[in-house]
């Protein structure tokens, strides 16, 4: 693959890695883990491994998504008790 | 859930975008056996077609879709596929899972094997479809779930 266009990659995954820890609201970080995820399906199909890609798109940047926000959404920020 | 107030903007979307992911999802098992991709990801898709609207639904239309109480036989269905193929192929003097000695007349070994691939990969998306369905259905539900 062209490397130039890899290594926009790479800058864009470590970024939204350092956003996903770092910030404050849960639901950016959900969302950021799924830019993450589809990052790394890009990069997985760049190093010819088409099969983990496609599972790594489906399964990280889908169904874990979905799930992650209904975690989210379950749960509030300060305790009650 | 918390809060929940009905969008149709989005409702619309999902209701777009939802027989596409399932179509695409039938193609990756469909023709899992010689191209990438294969039961589990055809599955996930297909699971992730059903979650976008209940997502963006609610309960009140997923009920129109998949009810709750229908995943646990889906998924059993499909694990059944998968064991069913396995224990003919064995009980016609075969090994386990050995598709060359499915009794289906007319058909040479090689489309035997063929064959016999593809009804395993329909029982694995089956299973992992409503398996998936399943869990996000419990996690909605709440907490005192057994």
């Amino acid at each position: 693959m062209i490397w130039e266009l890899e290594l926009v990659i790479y800058i864009f995954l470590a970024l939204s890695a350092i956003v996903a820890l770092e910030v404050k609201d849960l639901l950016v970080a959900v969302v950021m883990m799924t830019i993450f995820s589809f990052l790394m399906a890009l990069l997985f199909v760049a190093m010819g491994a088409i099969d983990v890609g496609f599972t790594e798109a489906v399964i990280g940047a889908g169904v874990t998504g979905i799930l992650f926000v209904v975690v989210v959404y379950q749960t509030s920020r300060k305790s009650k008790d | 859930m918390r809060r929940q107030f009905h969008s149709p903007i989005v409702l619309l979307g999902a209701r777009l975008l939802s027989p596409y992911i399932m179509v695409f999802g039938w193609y990756v098992i469909i023709h899992g056996h010689y191209s990438p991709g294969g039961g589990f990801q055809g599955g996930a898709l297909l699971a992730a077609s059903v979650l976008l609207i209940r997502v963006a639904g609610g309960r009140r239309i997923a009920r129109l879709q998949i009810q709750e109480f229908a995943t646990t036989p889906l998924a059993v269905i499909g694990v059944l596929i998968y064991f069913a193929t396995g224990l003919v192929a064995m009980a016609m003097g075969g090994y386990f899972l050995d598709y060359g000695a499915l009794p289906i007349p007319g058909m040479d070994p090689d489309w035997l094997r063929y064959t016999g691939i593809l009804i395993i990969e329909v029982g694995i998306g089956l299973a992992v479809m409503a398996i998936l369905v399943m869990i996000y259905d419990n996690m909605v539900k709440g907490e005192d779930y057994a």
